[in-house]
């Protein structure tokens, strides 16, 4: 398990992997900017993601990487700039076809089984059956009838993300979804999410660690104080970085 | 002191014999503000979840009103029922004043915006935590109106027996628009006043004790579900 969380893992071949590709994308960014109390948080972003990659979003604290993540799925409106998923403007009917996973996991007070059944209900596709392969899928079937708030960090994490799978996205957005859980819970969420980028849905997924992108990032974008200042293959940016900003990122300098 | 004393012992000796008056009291009591609660209840949850939820024109201004009405005078709430329901009022042809009805639409009246605001306050605490996701899954408003209500069940609850307290141990309102009258409209705490004011203290003695225990039942009650709730959401 140590080795698998080695930092100094080799980086991730730019590969396509047998994955059917989204409908949703490709997507496209122009002059995306956010503005909030008169502070520019996301600064004239251009950018184009396509399916069948796991794309990582890196960057110093206040980079405006959650922002993004937040604007891309609709839930904030940018003060400027256009987003197109696969040619069309922004909709309800494209958010239903994405789901997000939040940094500190939000579940109902409810047991494990019930979370899952509210999302399944959601989509009108409740049945046991699908509860309990998913719940399977992420290990927490012995758990279906615990409170879940009541599960350990890993588990509620997992559950977050079985709950958003549960919802079959096209694009799952991920906002630091291992911070400050332990290597055996951040091995089990890689698998998950692997999982599901093998079984077709694009990911999007921001992580401060350098090893983690290494694992599973096939592109990676790098963003500071609210631009994005390289968008580049894992293997270019993890070993040459184009921008002083990404070389003081990746040795752990403070980035200026 | 000595008149205490024996008041004490008379009261205890009327609730052990379950004297019939004392029961006829307290069952009519309990039966108004109950019934008071479960209407409150109806009402208030949804007016507290709607608020807590959507966000429209005047929201600001509808919180301090629900806030402000949550120390409604109960006798100008017993006054304004009175006019309501008298023979020359607009609801004169219904001939409710002086029935347990008109007891029952005075503390609904009382305790509506005080089970609204306070829940409106719970619901929107749970709601701060659940927003982003509902908006990530797009849940309609209305699931997400009742997916908080019953997440937020227990505290709830304890909301409706604040709600039930308040009634219970109220006495302008239910006077001034019940009349007081035996075997039809005497509760417990409009009783104690006239008891009082005739000097039979057992009766009122017995009445008081009765109130004082429904009072500390309701409080185990809400200490009990409070448990309940914390162990359920933060355990």
């Amino acid at each position: 398990m140590l080795e698998a969380l080695n930092r100094t893992a080799p980086a991730k071949p730019v590969v396509a992997r047998q994955a059917a590709p989204s409908h949703l994308l490709p997507m496209r960014a122009r002059g995306l900017s956010l503005e909030i109390g008169g502070k520019r948080l996301i600064d004239q972003v251009d950018l184009d993601l396509q399916a069948g990659t796991i794309t990582m979003i890196m960057g110093p604290n206040g980079a405006g990487k959650s922002l993004l993540l937040r604007v891309l799925h609709g839930m904030i409106s940018p003060t400027a700039g256009s987003i197109s998923w696969s040619g069309s403007g922004f909709t309800e009917a494209i958010r239903r076809r994405q789901a997000m996973v939040f940094q500190r996991p939000v579940l109902l007070r409810r047991s494990v089984a019930a979370n899952i059944d509210f999302v399944l209900r959601l989509r009108g596709s409740a049945d046991e059956e699908k509860r309990h392969a998913i719940l399977e899928h992420v290990g927490l079937l012995a758990l279906a009838r615990q409170p879940a708030r009541l599960l350990s960090g890993g588990e509620q994490q997992r559950l977050a993300l079985a709950r958003a799978l549960a919802l079959q996205p096209e694009v799952l957005f991920l906002d630091e979804p291992t911070a400050s859980l332990d290597p055996a819970s951040v091995l089990r969420i890689e698998e998950i999410v692997q999982n599901a980028h093998l079984s077709g849905t694009k990911i999007i997924f921001i992580t401060h660690d350098l090893g983690q992108a290494r694992r599973l990032a096939d592109d990676i974008i790098f963003m500071h104080r609210g631009r994005v200042l390289e968008h580049a293959p894992a293997s270019h940016f993890l070993n040459q970085p184009a921008t002083a900003q990404g070389a003081d990122f990746l040795a752990g300098r403070i980035v200026l | 002191m000595q008149d205490f004393a024996e008041a004490f012992r008379l009261a205890f000796s009327l609730i052990l014999e379950a004297d019939s008056d004392l029961l006829e009291i307290i069952g009519l009591s309990l039966t108004v503000s109950l019934s008071a609660m479960l209407i409150s209840s109806l009402i208030g949850l949804a007016v507290g979840a709607v608020v807590a939820v959507l966000r429209f024109p005047g929201r600001g201004a509808a919180l301090v009103v629900m806030n402000s009405l949550m120390g409604l005078p109960p006798v100008v709430v017993g006054l304004v029922v009175y006019l309501l329901l008298s023979r020359a009022g607009p609801l004169g042809f219904l001939e409710l004043l002086y029935t347990p009805t008109a007891m029952i639409i005075a503390q609904s009246i009382l305790i509506t915006p005080i089970i609204a605001a306070l829940s409106r306050q719970v619901l929107e605490d749970l709601y701060g935590e659940y927003a982003e996701q509902f908006r990530s899954f797009c849940v309609p408003t209305r699931t997400a109106i009742t997916t908080l209500l019953w997440d937020a069940r227990y505290s709830l609850l304890t909301v409706a027996l604040a709600g039930f307290g308040r009634a219970v141990a109220e006495v302008g309102a239910v006077i001034i628009v019940g009349g007081n009258i035996a075997h039809s409209t005497r509760v417990m705490t409009t009783a104690i006043a006239l008891e009082t004011s005739k000097g039979d203290l057992a009766l009122a003695m017995a009445l008081g004790i009765v109130l004082l225990a429904i009072a500390i039942i309701v409080n185990a009650a809400l200490m009990s579900l409070r448990a309940t709730a914390t162990r359920y959401a933060y355990a």
